[in-house]
C-alpha cells in the first residue's frame, strides 16, 4: 500500500506541521497528500485548524495550546495506518476555455517555442485530462498536472505583464488557471469565462485539490455570452461527481 | 447598553491604513491568506480596552498616520501599538489610551518615537459586509475592509455602537506592549536542510537589518548573503505565517500577514508566534539577531502571551498630574478623575 511509507514531519514554526511525502511533482505522491487530507477533514483532531494540501506535502495548521506536536503526529500516523489507496474523491469538471488570440495572448509565442501550430496547442490542451494538484498562491487558483508532453514549456525568465482574470496558462511542465489579474512567468494560452472564485456565491470556490479537469474549446462570441452569465452568478462550467 | 449608528469619518490618511480583524481563517486550502493584524498583541489590547473580543475589527494605522472624527454619535475608542504620537483636538494623549470620542472631535494619530503599526479599536461593530466571514483587508486580492482597499480620505465607516459613553479618559496599562526588538526567536525549518550548518550559524548570527522594502506581505532583511547547499528551487509547498524564505539571491524574506499561501523557495526557519508582532513593529533600519528555540520553548512563550491577554487590559484614569487642568476640563471629565483609581 502506498501509504505505508513513513512521511517526514517538518516544523513550520510551533503552529504548523508539514507532512511531507516526497520532493517531486508526482501523482503518486500527491495521492498520499490527498488521502491524508480527506481523512483529516472527515475526522479533524481537536486543535487542528486548517489543512493545506500541496503537490507533495500537507500542511496542518494547529493551535499548540490545544494539541501538542507529538499528539498530532500520533493521530496522523494512526490515520495513515487505516487508510486505503487514494481513489480520487474529487469532482470532474469541464471548464469552457477560449483560445482566440484576442484572449490567449501568448498562444502564438508558445507555439513558436514549442514548434507547434496554434491549432496543435488547442487540440493537445483540450484532449488531455488534468489533475488539480493544489490550490494556491492566489485565491481559487489551481495548479494542474497532466499537461501533454508536447505542451511542456519552461517558465519565462522574467514575468510578463498582468493577464486577465480567468487566464489559462502553461509553464514549468504544468498548467494553471488564475482568477485574478496578475503578472505571470507562465504562457497564457486561453481564458475561461468561469469564475473559480466568487465571494457572493454559495460555493465561493468551485474547484479544489483532487478534482479532475478538462477544457472545452469555445469561440469568442460564446466566451462573451458565458462571461455575462458568470457575472450574474451562474456556474458555466459543468461538473460530475467522481 | 445603548446602540446607535456612528460614522467614523476619515479626514486624512497616509498609505497603508486598513481594517483588520483576527483574520480570514479556514480558506488557506483555496489559496486565501488570513491577513489580520501585523501586531496581533497590540490589536487585541486595543480591542479588550473597549470591551470587544480580542479579534474584533479595528483600524490598523501605518506610519503614514490618520486623522478622523465621528459623526452622528460619540464612540468609545482605544489606541494601542507602537509609540505613535496621538492628539485629540490638538492636545497630546498618551500612546496607549482609551476615551470617549465626541462627535466632531478630531483624533490624530501620527508616527512617533517608534513602531510601525498602531490600532484604533471602537466599542461596537463595523457595519460593512464581510468577505468569507472576515473584515480583514487583503489589498492584493481586494478582499475585506473598505471595498478591499486601504482606507482613504473621505471614507465614512459605519459602526453599530455597543456601549454608552465612557466616563473618563484612561491610559491602557500594558507594559508588556513595550517589546524591544533585540532577539527574534525562530524554530528552524521546514527546509533548513537546504543549508549547510555554517550557513545556519550565519543566519542566526546576523546581524539583520529591516529593509525599507517591507510591507504587510513581507519584510526583506539586509545582512550576510546566505548560500544554499541544495539549490534554491523546491516544489511549492505551504507557507506558514512568519516563514523565512531564502530565494536565489540569498537575502531572507520574512513572510507576514498578507503572505502568499504557497511558495517555491526553501524556508530556513519560522518566527515563533509571539515574536512576529515584535518584528512587525520594527522600522526599516532596525537591527536584530535570530535565536533558535525548541517547539516547547515557542509554545511556552505562546502560553505566556495568552495568559497576559486572559488577564484583560487595565485602563487607568488619567490624573491631574499628567495633563493640564485646562485639558482635562476641556474633556469634561475632571470630576470623575481626581483621585480616581482603576
Amino acid at each position: 500500500m502506498i501509504l505505508q511509507a513513513d512521511p517526514r514531519f517538518l516544523d513550520a514554526g510551533e503552529a504548523a506541521l508539514v507532512v511531507e511525502f516526497g520532493d517531486m511533482v508526482d501523482p503518486a505522491v500527491n495521492d498520499r497528500v490527498l488521502a491524508l487530507d480527506a481523512a483529516l477533514r472527515a475526522d479533524p483532531p481537536a486543535g487542528a485548524r486548517e489543512f493545506v494540501p500541496t503537490y507533495r506535502s500537507l500542511m496542518i495548521h494547529y493551535d499548540p495550546l490545544r494539541i501538542d506536536r507529538a499528539g498530532l503526529i500520533a493521530i496522523v500516523r494512526r490515520m495513515m495506518a487505516g487508510l486505503a489507496e487514494w481513489r480520487g474523491g474529487g469532482t470532474s469538471w469541464t471548464l469552457p476555455c477560449c483560445y482566440d488570440p484576442a484572449l490567449a495572448e501568448d498562444i502564438d509565442e508558445a507555439a513558436g517555442i514549442l514548434g507547434l501550430t496554434r491549432d496543435d496547442i488547442v487540440a493537445l490542451h483540450t484532449k488531455a485530462t488534468y489533475r488539480v494538484y493544489m490550490c494556491g498562491f492566489t485565491p481559487g487558483q489551481i495548479y494542474l498536472g497532466g499537461v501533454p508532453e508536447p505542451l511542456k514549456i519552461s517558465r519565462r525568465a522574467t514575468p510578463r505583464p498582468p493577464h486577465a482574470a480567468g487566464a489559462v496558462s502553461i509553464g514549468g511542465g504544468l498548467g494553471t488557471v488564475v482568477p485574478f489579474v496578475m503578472p505571470t512567468g507562465w504562457y497564457v494560452i486561453g481564458q475561461t469565462p468561469e469564475r473559480l472564485y466568487a465571494a457572493e456565491r454559495k460555493d465561493a470556490f468551485l474547484i479544489q485539490a483532487g478534482d479532475i479537469l478538462r477544457f472545452d474549446p469555445i469561440d469568442l462570441a460564446t466566451f462573451r455570452n458565458l462571461e455575462q452569465r458568470a457575472a450574474s452568478g451562474d456556474i458555466v462550467a459543468s461538473k460530475r461527481a467522481a | 447598553m445603548t446602540t446607535a449608528l456612528a460614522m467614523l469619518r476619515i479626514l486624512s490618511v497616509g498609505p497603508g491604513a486598513t481594517l483588520q480583524d483576527g483574520g480570514r481563517h479556514g480558506y488557506l486550502r483555496f489559496g486565501v491568506t488570513a491577513a489580520g493584524p501585523m501586531d496581533p498583541l497590540s490589536h487585541a489590547a486595543a480591542n479588550l480596552a473597549v470591551g470587544n473580543p480580542a479579534g474584533a475589527t479595528a483600524i490598523e494605522v501605518s506610519v503614514g498616520g490618520i486623522e478622523l472624527t465621528t459623526e452622528r454619535a460619540s464612540l468609545n475608542v482605544a489606541i494601542a501599538g507602537g509609540e505613535f504620537a496621538l492628539s485629540l483636538d490638538g492636545r497630546p494623549l498618551p500612546t496607549a489610551v482609551a476615551f470617549n470620542l465626541e462627535e466632531g472631535a478630531v483624533l490624530k494619530i501620527r508616527a512617533g518615537a517608534g513602531g510601525s503599526w498602531c490600532y484604533l479599536a471602537v466599542a461596537g461593530q463595523f457595519t460593512m459586509p464581510k468577505v468569507l466571514g472576515s473584515h480583514a483587508t487583503h489589498t492584493r486580492t481586494g478582499f475585506g475592509g473598505a471595498n478591499g482597499r486601504a482606507l482613504s480620505t473621505g471614507d465614512r465607516l459605519g459602526i453599530e455602537r455597543s456601549a454608552s459613553s465612557q466616563p473618563s479618559i484612561g491610559a491602557i496599562v500594558a507594559p508588556w506592549l513595550d517589546r524591544p526588538l533585540d532577539t527574534i526567536r525562530v524554530v528552524l525549518g521546514p527546509q533548513h536542510d537546504y543549508f549547510a550548518n555554517h550557513q545556519i550559524a550565519a543566519f542566526l548570527a546576523g546581524p539583520w537589518t529591516v529593509s525599507a522594502r517591507s510591507d504587510r506581505m513581507a519584510y526583506f532583511l539586509d545582512g550576510p548573503r546566505l548560500s544554499h547547499a541544495r539549490g534554491y528551487n523546491i516544489v511549492s509547498d505551504g507557507i506558514a505565517i512568519g516563514a523565512i524564505q531564502v530565494p536565489g539571491d540569498g537575502r531572507p524574506i520574512v513572510l507576514m500577514a498578507d503572505r502568499q499561501s504557497t511558495g517555491g523557495y526553501p524556508k530556513i526557519a519560522t518566527i515563533i508566534g509571539p515574536d512576529l508582532g515584535r518584528l512587525a513593529q520594527a522600522r526599516p533600519g532596525a537591527v536584530f539577531r535570530f535565536a533558535a528555540v525548541s517547539i516547547a520553548e515557542a509554545v511556552a512563550a505562546r502560553r505566556q502571551e495568552a495568559a497576559l491577554l486572559a488577564r484583560g487590559v487595565v485602563v487607568e484614569p488619567l490624573v491631574r498630574s499628567h495633563f493640564s487642568s485646562e485639558f482635562l476640563l476641556g474633556l469634561n471629565l475632571i470630576d470623575g478623575v481626581v483621585g480616581a483609581k482603576a
